[in-house]
């Protein structure tokens, strides 16, 4: 076992000390990009003339590759964490806003117009009505920022030991351990599967109103009472019925 | 000196337009292996996309597949599948570009098909139509502008991934960004960064001129 946990000293961290540096690079800039995210979706959401040109722009920015995102940078911000982070912020910013602006539009008029004339102010209306029905769309965004963000900080090793896991990578070509490789494959593999479980917890968690399981794709499937096979196929096909029904 | 400089030297260098180390011989490579792994993705997700969204089964499976493959992480598969494989070179970097490029298609394609306008489909089977007629004539037209978004997202991050595959000796622009790296010559690093944004940025304008051309201009009005 300790081929795969042996971590060499030049890395200047344990093997749990990397997971904590490759978290902190991984997480944060999708939480900066979230910040930067929610009131720019909610801007498109509002405004309809400004959500093509903001998509133009995010599609061009995330077409840029990682790497040459990286090494641009260092020009400015040096060959540091930030380097990493700033790409990474960015890329999560491009995924986030489309997923804002729809779980946004996804919000039925009557829903708003009864919230209201409940006497609902536009703020208050906003954090108790709009958000938790953008809930499950915004947390769709969250899992593919986050597990794309955790697999490209890896990259980060190219421009000067910035990437964390990846680092374990660059050591294991060059001191020849193999078993060093398979443990930063599979413990970024590992990393992204449990935060996205963690995200799914999080929205099963936010919207306690959705249906859960089999039980309640049955129960949405009885309720719409489909007589034609054909169109009943449609609606018991998994997630996207879920979706509709949480809507 | 800023990046501008760099990109100015780098292009108006001689040296760096002839030869197996000049820009088109590294274009051509570039885009030959993102064109093979584009392809032999689409080969493997394209069918599966079309017949699991015509006869809507499996969304479950498709869900959990393309979640474990998107939490695969590329650069770390491509080292370990130079390691593994012991060779350099173009199939060890196959194989995370195809594995990479798989779960989009796959995803989108289910999506969109299964996304079609029922009534549609309940029409031309109500017709008589075959059922592949139904899924090619009918579904697949109006699925398409969906399907092409995942191809290009597809495309998108193999142009990328492709570049990071320099690192274990593969040919491609990424060669100039990882050689400039290794020399400390930063005009070689940001010429060769400008040259794989642009082929980016050129994939993203192609699809779009593909789509155009491809997508029937009733289903174009209606979105």
């Amino acid at each position: 076992m300790s081929a795969y946990f042996d971590i060499p000293s030049d890395l200047q961290h344990s093997y749990t000390g990397l997971i904590g540096v490759h978290l902190k690079e991984a997480l944060l800039p999708v939480l900066f990009g979230l910040v930067v995210a929610l009131p720019l979706g909610q801007l498109c959401a509002r405004f309809k003339w400004l959500y093509p040109p903001v998509l133009w722009v995010t599609t061009v920015l995330y077409a840029i590759p990682s790497l040459a995102f990286f090494v641009v940078l260092i020009d400015y911000t040096g060959a540091t964490e930030t380097t990493v982070m700033i790409p990474l912020t960015v890329y999560s910013l491009v995924l986030l806003v489309p997923a804002i602006v729809d779980g946004t539009r996804a919000v039925p008029q009557e829903t708003l117009a009864a919230a209201t004339a409940m006497g609902f102010g536009p703020l208050r209306r906003f954090l108790q009505v709009e958000l938790p029905i953008a809930v499950p769309a915004i947390i769709a965004g969250l899992r593919l920022a986050v597990v794309s963000s955790i697999s490209l900080v890896s990259v980060g090793t190219l421009i000067g030991n910035q990437g964390a896991l990846g680092n374990l990578l660059a050591d294991g070509l060059f001191y020849h351990r193999t078993p060093l490789i398979v443990t930063s494959v599979v413990t970024t593999a590992l990393l992204a599967i449990v935060m996205d479980g963690l995200l799914v917890l999080v929205q099963v968690l936010l919207t306690p109103w959705a249906p859960r399981g089999r039980k309640g794709a049955r129960r949405v499937r009885s309720a719409a009472q489909e007589p034609d096979p054909g169109a009943g196929a449609a609606a018991s096909a998994g997630p996207a019925a879920l979706e509709d029904a949480v809507r | 000196m800023n990046v501008l400089h760099f990109v100015t030297d780098f292009f108006s260098d001689g040296a760096n337009w002839h030869g197996s180390g000049g820009i088109p011989h590294r274009m051509l490579e570039h885009i030959q292996v993102c064109l093979i792994a584009l392809g032999i993705s689409a080969a493997i997700a394209l069918p599966i996309g079309l017949f699991t969204g015509h006869t809507g089964r499996g969304g479950y499976i498709l869900a959990a597949f393309s979640t474990a493959a998107r939490a695969l992480p590329s650069f770390g598969l491509l080292v370990l599948m130079t390691v593994w494989l012991h060779r350099i070179g173009t199939t060890p970097a196959m194989i995370p570009l195809v594995a990479l490029a798989v779960a989009p298609i796959l995803v989108t394609t289910f999506e969109a098909i299964r996304s079609v306008d029922p009534a549609p489909v309940d029409a031309a089977r109500g017709m008589g139509m075959h059922p592949m007629s139904v899924l090619f004539q009918v579904e697949l037209p109006v699925a398409l502008p969906l399907i092409f978004s995942g191809l290009r997202s597809a495309a998108i991050q193999v142009v990328s991934t492709a570049t990071i595959a320099a690192y274990v000796s593969v040919g491609g622009l990424g060669r100039y960004i990882i050689d400039g790296l290794a020399q400390h010559t930063y005009t070689k690093v940001v010429g060769g960064a400008t040259l794989v944004a642009g082929l980016a940025l050129v994939t993203i304008a192609l699809f779009w001129l593909v789509e155009r051309l491809v997508v029937s201009p009733g289903v174009r009005r209606s979105r």
